[in-house]
């Protein structure tokens, strides 16, 4: 008799766990957060149970465009280190499953941020995860060096959908938060591309750091930061800064500034020689970068109605 | 032979079972009270009315 243990489905048994992870969470608490910055930074005031439901709409939907993503990629994820624990190359979730939860809850976020918020900010969740999952994802990210930036658009919509959620309508603080997001993501991944060098060259993903080189891509790194210190100081002078956001901007540009001239002042022998310490250094400032430029507008936001925050 | 009725795999069965039912559940919660608030934020009085401001002009 078979012992039920032996059989390979109870040995890849997944567990809601594996499922979560799909989703790729540590990328949703990102567009969650913006999210709410966005609709909290709008100038329209909603419910609490309606934000409450409106950004969790958003973040199951960001989190079905992972699960697409992983499905797609689950050749290459298989290649590189960095991912090779995600559920799909680790025998934890069907392929099938994947897609079959991505499209579901796809359509089912979508429906519910209708209901519960607006038509518009339905439709730029649907346009997201499209650009996400099927631009990005299916077409583009294998073709092109310049897949880090438009992956990066795709991530810098949720403040967008947020302050649509509030508001029913664009405006400029929404694609300047949008901006934010989409000129940070390329020096945060090529520097990371820079110290993780054989993850993308093995899995054939034409990284810039491979097709242009890496000095080339050094150049981009700090063409990329001198355009989005201006942009990130420039939006602390707009409605939804102010002087806490504008200090804070200051500084964290000026250090952001220095980092990107660094790299782009240092060849490969001077980063091998040190095991990328100016480029890992750049990494990590870059995660608190974009955290602390989006709760810097939240206190800006939070404080307004007590006449404190904004201009 | 002895079939034992509880295995591992179905306390893991279970969790993955539960946690899907919890979640379930609190969507249909969810609906509920997002419901319960779009119906107290409305105003119907408005589109109520306008028929009603017709039909008795009408007359």
């Amino acid at each position: 008799m078979t012992d039920i243990t032996n059989t390979p489905a109870a040995e890849h048994e997944a567990q809601l766990g594996d499922y979560f992870a799909l989703f790729k969470p540590r990328v949703m608490q990102l567009v969650v957060f913006t999210a709410l910055v966005g609709m909290l930074a709008a100038p329209v005031s909603v419910h609490p149970v309606v934000g409450f439901a409106a950004i969790l709409f958003v973040a199951i939907g960001a989190g079905a465009s992972g699960a697409l993503n992983m499905w797609w990629d689950a050749d290459i994820d298989q290649i590189m280190r960095r991912t090779q624990s995600r559920p799909i190359p680790a025998g934890k979730v069907q392929p099938g499953e994947a897609l079959a939860l991505g499209v579901a809850l796809s359509g089912m976020s979508v429906m519910m941020l209708g209901l519960a918020a607006n038509l518009l900010a339905a439709a730029m969740l649907l346009f997201t995860i499209l650009f996400y999952a099927v631009f990005y994802t299916m077409w583009l990210k294998r073709r092109t060096p310049q897949n880090i930036v438009i992956g990066g658009a795709a991530g810098a919509f949720p403040p967008v959908i947020g302050w649509i959620i509030a508001t029913g309508s664009f405006s400029i603080e929404a694609w300047l938060m949008f901006a934010l997001i989409f000129m940070w993501t390329p020096p945060h991944f090529w520097a990371l591309a820079l110290f993780m060098r054989s993850d993308y060259d093995d899995a054939d993903v034409p990284m810039l750091t491979v097709t242009h080189g890496r000095p080339a891509t050094r150049r981009h790194i700090l063409a990329y930061t001198i355009v989005l210190a201006v942009l990130a100081v420039g939006t602390g002078f707009t409605a939804i800064g102010g002087w806490i956001y504008l200090s804070f901007a200051i500084v964290l540009n000026a250090m952001f500034l220095l980092g990107a001239y660094r790299i782009w002042q240092r060849d490969e022998d001077a980063s091998e020689a040190d095991n990328y310490k100016v480029e890992r250094k750049f990494f990590r400032l870059s995660l608190f970068y974009l955290f602390l430029h989006f709760g810097a507008i939240l206190v800006e936001a939070t404080l307004r109605p007590w006449g404190l925050g904004g201009w | 032979m002895n079939m034992r009725t509880e295995h591992e795999i179905h306390n893991r069965r279970r969790g993955r079972n539960v946690g899907v039912g919890l979640m379930l559940g609190a969507f249909v919660i969810l609906v509920m009270v997002l419901t319960f608030v779009k119906i107290t934020q409305t105003d119907f009085t408005k589109a109520m009315g306008a028929p009603a401001t017709q039909s008795q002009e009408s007359n």
